[in-house]
């Protein structure tokens, strides 16, 4: 079972799209506070590993426990109504961003900020506002909280996307490939938002191929390759001497 | 018994007074609305006028009735017969064996002939078989129809309107037209252009029909019927229209004789002979304004009405289509289908003249209404589904992801954002609704198609009665259309701030 101080853990998760084998089998956990780097070759399954801990996907097996919401499913069992209604629990206290960001168009940032509180937790109005203020002020983005994402950068848009999850004051942040669409100038001031996160104890699973930013924030790095975690080790350790001989592979592709 | 109950009991022996009352005092009858002179016709002032329309005064008035005028069309004129819209129908209808079957008869109130109408100049006609090979017109559903049919090698026309059929032989179309001898005296008669050839065809009789159920009525009327007979009372009004024939006088038994001048056919003929200036016309059109903003007024609340239900509905069929589970799925699909493959104007029918055999008879604004939005809503749906569609995954994921449920993500961020996309498909069926609109006029109500007949049938201005109501829907439909597009641009994110046109136009095809 969860070790006593994890906050995210997960245990023996088995995914396939398709009878198209994806996670054979990956357990890990994290312990509160961490800044934990997901990298891999394309295909490895990472994010789908991370769209697993936030129940966007359902399970084919295992156990996902995250800030004390628990999904989970026996292998070969059916999936229970239960699922749903844990998954639900989950998505509400793990916060999560994506490539492409999705904020809602229809929307100013403020907006954008205040809708889930609002509409998922029932937060009067005048609170929703302020905090989603708040957010947009420490992204950065204060000045444009009455902007439509049509008219911003993708480095704003993404720290908007940013500002929206915290917004339901998450225990857990996931970002899946947080900078992977941006244009190279504009990837450091989304970095800088994840790593100001970090100071304050935010716990955060980062997957990436931004090796120099896992490096610099990680406390540590999981490579993954095939559906399996082939190695969990020190930022420094893992590129300067990696003890897999397929993460030395990948590596050097970066160095 | 507490006060409450005390007032429904009043109210409904009110009701039923007030309805035992109606049924006692007035005689409900029909005709259709575009019929002609010397029928039951708008005349001169939209009052009602023609010998028809005087004979059913005189029988209401030996009944002891107050007559009550209801407009049908036509083809509607029998089943509105069967649903009970009215209790008799006196239209220049023939007393036949087939119409026996589905409705009673009085005893004839006029019997006449068909007459062959042809061209100056034609070689005399003398029997039906020298038509074979030629083109003679006729409307639908009378005797000379009938008569055509069964003479070989003759290629029947059909014409709504008399007038038509008539210029058409002018105009060199036609060979000639064969109709019941009041409306080629009436329309034909005094036009140089054409002369009446051959024999009388044939021996008609018109009879006021009745429902089937109701033999007590149509006893009630042939009494009547036979003193406005005895009394000279009908060959005063036959004489005053000129109808006043030999065969009506044999088959009364009463002198050939006109009683008195036929003044009403020389004031239509007088009328119509007139050449009006443009000037004249303008002002002749003035008298139905009334007219046309009580269709239009009806036009808009059928069509605003159809579009609201056409839109709920729509909605309802797209959710299930896109997001329901299989069953809901599978009905939606169905219903669509269904629906889109077949003809508005059937569905109106059965909705109005065919829901009554199985025991629900739709008031005919009901039935329009309710035609337009079912029809509708399934086309409706179809735009929804493709606006749903439209919005990418990642924004139901994001709203998920955010701890909202299914339709928390479904109410608050997908379907404002397809609201947008679906806004130019919709206004354009909504102007397209407002045109259909114009097939309620099938089901006996007087939207602007209804008052086009109307005003056509009693100026012969198929022309500028056309451009008339035509220019009606047409500023119906503008402000619509406006109304549309200032909402597209306000919906527009960006569009009121600092947003390029290249990132609206992304935003539009759903990338952020």
């Amino acid at each position: 079972m969860d070790s006593f101080t994890s906050l995210v853990s997960i245990q023996d998760l088995h995914k396939s799209f398709d009878q198209t084998s994806i996670l054979k089998g990956v357990s890990f956990s994290i312990e509160e506070g961490d800044l934990v780097s997901v990298i891999g070759p394309s295909g490895c399954g990472k994010s789908t590993m991370l769209r697993c801990i936030n129940g966007l996907e359902t399970l084919d097996s295992g156990v996902i426990s995250a800030a004390g919401a628990r999904i989970s499913r026996a292998p070969g069992s059916k999936l229970n109504a239960d699922f749903e209604k844990n998954a639900h629990i989950l998505r509400q206290r793990v916060g999560m961003v994506f490539q492409q960001f999705n904020l809602f168009p229809h929307r100013t940032l403020l907006q954008n900020t205040m809708m889930a509180p609002v509409i998922v937790r029932g937060i009067p109005r005048e609170d929703a506002e302020k905090t989603g203020f708040a957010l947009l002020e420490k992204v950065g983005l204060g000045a444009y909280a009455d902007r439509y994402p049509a008219n911003l950068s993708g480095g704003q848009q993404q720290r908007a996307a940013i500002a929206r999850a915290l917004a339901m004051q998450p225990k857990v942040m996931l970002y899946d490939e947080p900078t992977s669409a941006l244009d190279p100038e504009l990837v450091d001031e989304v970095l800088h938002v994840m790593k100001a996160l970090d100071a304050e104890g935010m716990t955060q699973i980062v997957v990436t191929h931004e090796m120099r930013f896992a490096r610099d924030a990680s406390d540590y790095i999981i490579y993954m390759e095939g559906g399996h975690i082939v190695e969990i080790s020190d930022e420094d350790e893992i590129f300067e001497n990696p003890k897999d001989e397929r993460t030395r592979r990948f590596l050097r592709r970066f160095i | 018994m507490n006060k409450i109950t005390r007032f429904l009991f009043l109210a409904l022996a009110f009701i039923f007074q007030h309805s035992l009352q109606a049924d006692a005092k007035t005689l409900r009858w029909a005709a259709a609305t575009d019929s002609n002179a010397p029928y039951a016709f708008y005349g001169p002032g939209n009052k009602l006028s023609g010998f028809e329309y005087e004979v059913i005064q005189a029988v209401a008035r030996e009944m002891g009735c107050e007559p009550v005028f209801v407009p049908n069309d036509w083809d509607g004129l029998i089943p509105g017969l069967g649903r009970g819209l009215y209790d008799c129908v006196i239209c220049g209808i023939e007393i036949t064996p087939d119409k026996a079957q589905e409705v009673l008869f009085t005893n004839p109130y006029y019997v006449t002939y068909e007459q062959l109408v042809v061209k100056k100049g034609t070689p005399p006609v003398t029997s039906l078989e020298q038509l074979r090979g030629k083109q003679i017109g006729t409307l639908s559903q009378t005797a000379s129809f009938n008569m055509l049919g069964k003479t070989p090698g003759v290629v029947v026309k059909i014409y709504d309107e008399e007038v038509n059929a008539y210029a058409d032989v002018a105009n060199g179309r036609l060979f000639g037209v064969l109709l019941d001898y009041p409306i080629a005296k009436y329309y034909a008669f005094a036009n140089a252009n054409l002369k009446f050839t051959g024999p009388p065809f044939g021996q008609i009789s018109y009879g006021i029909a009745i429902s089937k159920g109701n033999p007590a009525l149509a006893a009630e009327m042939n009494a009547a019927l036979a003193r406005v007979i005895a009394s000279g009372e009908m060959r005063d009004i036959l004489s005053r229209w000129g109808l006043w024939t030999a065969m009506v006088a044999d088959t009364f038994g009463q002198p050939e004789d006109p009683s008195l001048p036929d003044t009403e056919y020389r004031a239509f003929v007088a009328a119509t002979a007139e050449q009006p200036t443009v000037l004249h016309r303008i002002i002749g059109y003035a008298r139905f304004w009334p007219l046309l903003l009580e269709a239009s007024l009806l036009t808009i609340e059928v069509s605003l009405l159809g579009m609201a239900g056409a839109v709920l509905l729509g909605f309802a069929l797209a959710i299930m289509r896109v997001y329901g589970p299989f069953p809901a799925r599978w009905v939606a699909t169905l219903y669509i289908e269904l629906i889109r493959g077949t003809p508005l104007l059937i569905q109106l029918l059965i909705l109005f003249y065919g829901l009554p055999n199985i025991g629900i008879k739709l008031e005919p604004f009901v039935a329009g209404v309710l035609g337009l939005a079912l029809n509708y809503a399934a086309y409706e749906a179809e735009n929804y589904r493709a606006g749903l569609l439209a919005i990418p995954k990642g924004q139901m994921e994001a709203a998920r992801a955010l701890g909202m449920t299914q339709s928390q993500g479904l109410f608050h961020v997908v379907i404002p954002q397809s609201f947008r996309l679906v806004l130019p498909p919709v206004t354009n069926d909504f102007i397209s609704l407002l045109k259909d609109s114009s097939l309620v006029s099938m089901v006996t109500l007087v939207d602007l198609t209804g008052a086009y007949k109307q005003i056509a049938t009693q100026t012969f201005d198929y022309f500028g009665a056309g451009l008339l109501v035509a220019a009606f829907y047409l500023l119906i439909g503008l402000p619509f259309v406006r109304l549309a597009r200032y909402t597209e641009q306000r919906l527009n994110p960006g569009a009121h701030s600092s947003g390029t046109k290249a990132q609206r136009f992304q935003f539009h095809f759903g990338k952020s």
